[in-house]
């Protein structure tokens, strides 16, 4: 029982650390709200009638879960990449040498970075009742808050995973390329899946962005393609995978 | 008793032999140097010492406790100040602290004495709630020392502390650590490039080079042994080059290339 106190002790000392850190970073904050918000006006405005006019309703109301979803995985995947940072400029070493499981180390900086993503997600979320993105209901709010809270856990402990094995932050660009890019556009975030050709589909399938997309569409605008039973499962399901990888990878950390 | 048993220990990072087969032991309450030039393998000893890094061969005891198997016994039983900086600038002094005393498990009523305690110690009381990365050097290092000796080790490693200071602050931490280790029974275990920094403070001193101790004695036994008048002769004669030579060697270089190639 000791221990177990000891290590909520140490997961909730880092979430704090990762907490402080991003609030007292206003540059940080402000700076990863323009690209959802970009996209959101952009996209929302610029595609919206083409879409309107193809019968398939209002865009925003379509693509403001996917953006949300977007500055979730963008901030939750920069929190992990933090390990290399902490790495660089020395403070790794002193939670290396911490007398207490690396999981628990690992375990609260994905619950800290995860925290702020999805904080950032309602930030964006707000963006959007700005921009005219109505919910369809307020009692659905907590069920999207869970899909989005999943989506920044998956990310962050992914992020983490992929740090873990990395050293310098001249990767990270490479790394939003090759693999953050990619997920969100074929997430279904900016386009409906229904007819799309087989391959295609079959990525989107293999994409845990997919469910957490999902997830939080059906949730606050009711147009969903899986359910929410499948979405929450499989999210779940790559999450524990995340942080199992996560902590395994962050464990070999030799510095 | 022997704080630190090191009995053939080794160290490669693939073909590259970093530590060769050293053995030697540190006393409890001793102020022991361990000197060597760049890429000598100083850090890759304390990192071993530290549960940083698994050796390839031999043994190492921390209190008592092998870091391969007892790593957090081993963690609980030292403190430690890095080569680098290792400090949250985005955090205060005080949170800095207070993260460490949470991760070692020392009780909230004793950590916030504790702090403000190594505060004072270190003269940086005013500037408990200014975030560190307002701070000079001197400061960050002050600070390290105070985060090191918070959860009372039995045992402080010490890589480089002094690194880039200025004499007078440099003068200041060893006072500190001279106190502690007189006062508190804190066993220190401290690796340097001043060599007169080596000659004043320690008790025993062993020399590295190439991986392996070359000599290890006090420092009138050092400067006996090879004839010479300063502790810098003694270690020029047993080497072959001095101790500030800064130039980056070939294991330094083959390390880089081997970060480059993990990218």
């Amino acid at each position: 029982m000791e221990k177990i106190t000891q290590y909520a002790k140490v997961i909730y000392i880092l979430w704090l650390r990762q907490l402080k850190r991003y609030s007292r970073s206003r540059a940080r904050m402000i700076g990863s709200l323009a690209q959802p918000v970009l996209f959101l006006v952009a996209l929302g405005f610029g595609f919206g009638p083409i879409y309107q006019k193809a019968g398939g309703g209002n865009y925003i109301q379509f693509i403001a879960p996917g953006i949300i979803a977007m500055s979730i995985i963008f901030t939750a995947m920069f929190n992990g990449i933090e390990v290399i940072y902490d790495r660089q400029f020395g403070f790794l070493k002193e939670t290396l040498v911490a007398p207490v499981p690396r999981w628990t180390i690992m375990l609260g900086r994905t619950f800290g970075g995860a925290t702020v993503a999805t904080l950032q997600g309602m930030v964006v979320f707000c963006i959007a009742l700005l921009v005219g993105f109505r919910p369809e209901s307020v009692l659905m709010l907590p069920v999207a808050l869970v899909f989005m809270a999943l989506i920044a856990f998956f990310f962050t402990a992914f992020g983490t995973a992929i740090a873990s094995r990395m050293e310098d932050m001249q990767a990270f660009p490479l790394i939003i390329n090759f693999l953050i890019m990619p997920l969100f556009f074929l997430s279904g975030a900016l386009f409906p899946l229904n007819g799309l050709p087989k391959t295609v589909q079959t990525i989107i399938y293999a994409n845990p962005l997919s469910y957490g997309v999902d997830g939080i569409r059906g949730a606050l605008s009711t147009q969903m393609h899986f359910t929410f039973r499948l979405d929450f499962l499989v999210l779940l399901a790559f999450t524990a995978l995340a942080l199992a990888l996560g902590s395994y990878l962050f464990s070999k950390i030799e510095v | 008793m022997n704080m630190i048993e090191v009995t053939h220990l080794g160290k490669k990072f693939d073909d590259i032999t970093a530590v060769d087969d050293i053995s030697f032991n540190v006393v409890k309450g001793e102020i022991f140097a361990f000197l060597g030039p760049n890429g000598a393998g100083k850090t890759t000893t304390i990192k071993m010492f530290t549960t940083l890094l698994q050796p390839t061969s031999g043994s190492i005891l921390v209190n008592g406790f092998d870091p391969a198997t007892q790593p957090n016994d081993v963690r609980r039983s030292f403190g430690i100040i890095f080569q680098d900086p290792s400090l949250d600038d985005e955090l205060t002094a005080f949170e800095n602290l207070e993260f460490h005393g949470v991760l070692y498990d020392v009780p909230k009523k004793i950590r916030r004495a504790r702090i403000n305690e190594l505060l004072q110690l270190v003269e940086l009381e005013k500037r408990r709630d200014d975030l560190v990365k307002e701070f000079s050097g001197g400061m960050k290092r002050r600070l390290e020392i105070a985060r090191g000796l918070l959860h009372h080790p039995q045992i402080i490693f010490l890589d480089e502390p002094t690194l880039g200071l200025d004499p007078q602050t440099r003068n200041h931490l060893w006072n500190y650590i001279k106190d502690m280790n007189q006062k508190e029974g804190i066993t220190v275990f401290f690796s340097t490039h001043y060599m007169e920094e080596a000659d004043r403070m320690a008790d025993r001193i062993a020399i590295i080079d190439n991986g392996e101790i070359v000599a290890e004695g006090t420092a009138q036994l050092l400067k006996e042994q090879t004839a010479s008048a300063t502790l810098e002769d003694a270690f020029l004669k047993l080497t072959g080059k001095a101790i500030r030579e800064e130039g980056a060697k070939g294991i330094d270089k083959l390390r880089t290339m081997r970060h480059v190639w993990k990218r």
